[in-house]
């Protein structure tokens, strides 16, 4: 150990402000590239899963509009 | 005798490989990290010109030179993908860019804060830190490159260009403490076999060089994998990993 107490550990001799500024923005700049990593991921998945849900709406509104159609054209032929 | 590597061509092989290295990294990180963070803080002897700020060395070295690293193992991607087109070159440079870009502006910062208290100025615009600076705006450049075109691939042709026009920098960073005159001392760790330092300084610098190492892996293994999903966002594998994910 090199320091006696707390006091002379913020110090750091004269240099505390440097030593803790490097220090405290190193950790600050990789733990927000940690945070964005995770976030974008989480977005790209999001919007993976929206557009599947919306192909599966158009689709069965296709499929509906379909059956509707072929339902009034058998109906005009029976009449 | 390459062709065990075939496979990692299939994006969806690849996403599988990089999900099983993230928990890897991951605890290696968290592990080396913080037995270098109270190794350096509180046990490495200060230096007996430069005091307490010596401790910024532990940082402002290892990114440094994993920031030319970085870039010189884009490069080597970047022209492998032009030259056999491959997609997942993209996807890895677009990944790589931003770790790339996050550790040099670490490495320039403690630099600045370092430089205070031992050379007496915040910043001066000498060869190293002029080409480091540069090194900072290629990388920001190859990130604008990727998000500035709709058609992704077009975005990624031009920022593989950009990351091989931008490797002059790289001999030109290394190189500069002992091209030019500068307040830059020259290099102490990388001599190989001979470090010009002290076994107690050597070894916590080992310990904190390789965590930063596995943060690369880790955050680079996991950009990689969400670059992957947006590229093949149609593919049905994709969906059902989208959708596992959800349930979780």
């Amino acid at each position: 150990m090199q320091f006696t107490n707390l006091n002379d550990f913020l110090a750091m001799g004269t240099h505390g402000f440097y030593v803790w500024l490097s220090f405290g923005i190193t950790f600050a700049l990789l733990f927000a590239l940690i945070y964005s990593s995770k976030r974008k991921n989480k977005q790209v998945k999001n919007a993976i899963i929206k557009r599947q849900l919306r192909e599966k709406k158009l689709k069965k509104a296709a499929q509906l509009q379909k059956e509707s159609i072929s339902t009034s054209k058998s109906k005009e032929v029976s009449s | 005798m390459w062709k065990w590597l075939h496979p990692y061509a299939n994006p969806e092989v690849s996403y599988h490989f990089a999900g099983k290295l993230i928990p890897w990294f991951k605890y290696l990180t968290i592990l080396l990290l913080s037995i270098g963070l109270v190794w350096v803080l509180l046990f490495v002897p200060a230096d007996y010109q430069q005091g307490n700020s010596f401790r910024i060395f532990y940082i402002h070295v290892p990114t440094a030179i994993l920031s030319l690293s970085i870039y010189s193992t884009m490069a080597v991607i970047a022209f492998c993908g032009l030259v056999w087109q491959l997609k997942l070159a993209d996807a890895s440079v677009a990944a790589i860019a931003p770790v790339g870009a996050v550790f040099t502006a670490i490495a320039l910062i403690t630099g600045a804060a370092w430089g205070r208290p031992t050379w007496g100025v915040w910043w001066i615009w000498d060869a190293r830190l002029t080409s480091e600076l540069i090194l900072l705006f290629l990388y920001l450049g190859v990130i604008a490159l990727h998000s500035s075109f709709s058609d992704k691939s077009q975005g990624g042709k031009a920022a593989s260009i950009l990351t091989l026009v931008g490797v002059i920098n790289i001999p030109i960073i290394k190189y500069s403490v002992e091209w030019w005159n500068t307040l830059h001392q020259g290099q102490t760790v990388t001599k190989l076999g001979a470090p010009s330092m002290a076994s107690e300084m050597y070894w916590p610098f080992l310990v904190c060089f390789f965590g930063f190492v596995c943060f690369l892996g880790w955050i680079i293994s996991l950009r990689f994998r969400t670059e992957v999903l947006s590229r093949n966002a149609m593919r049905p594998w994709v969906k059902s990993v989208a959708e596992l994910s959800e349930k979780k």
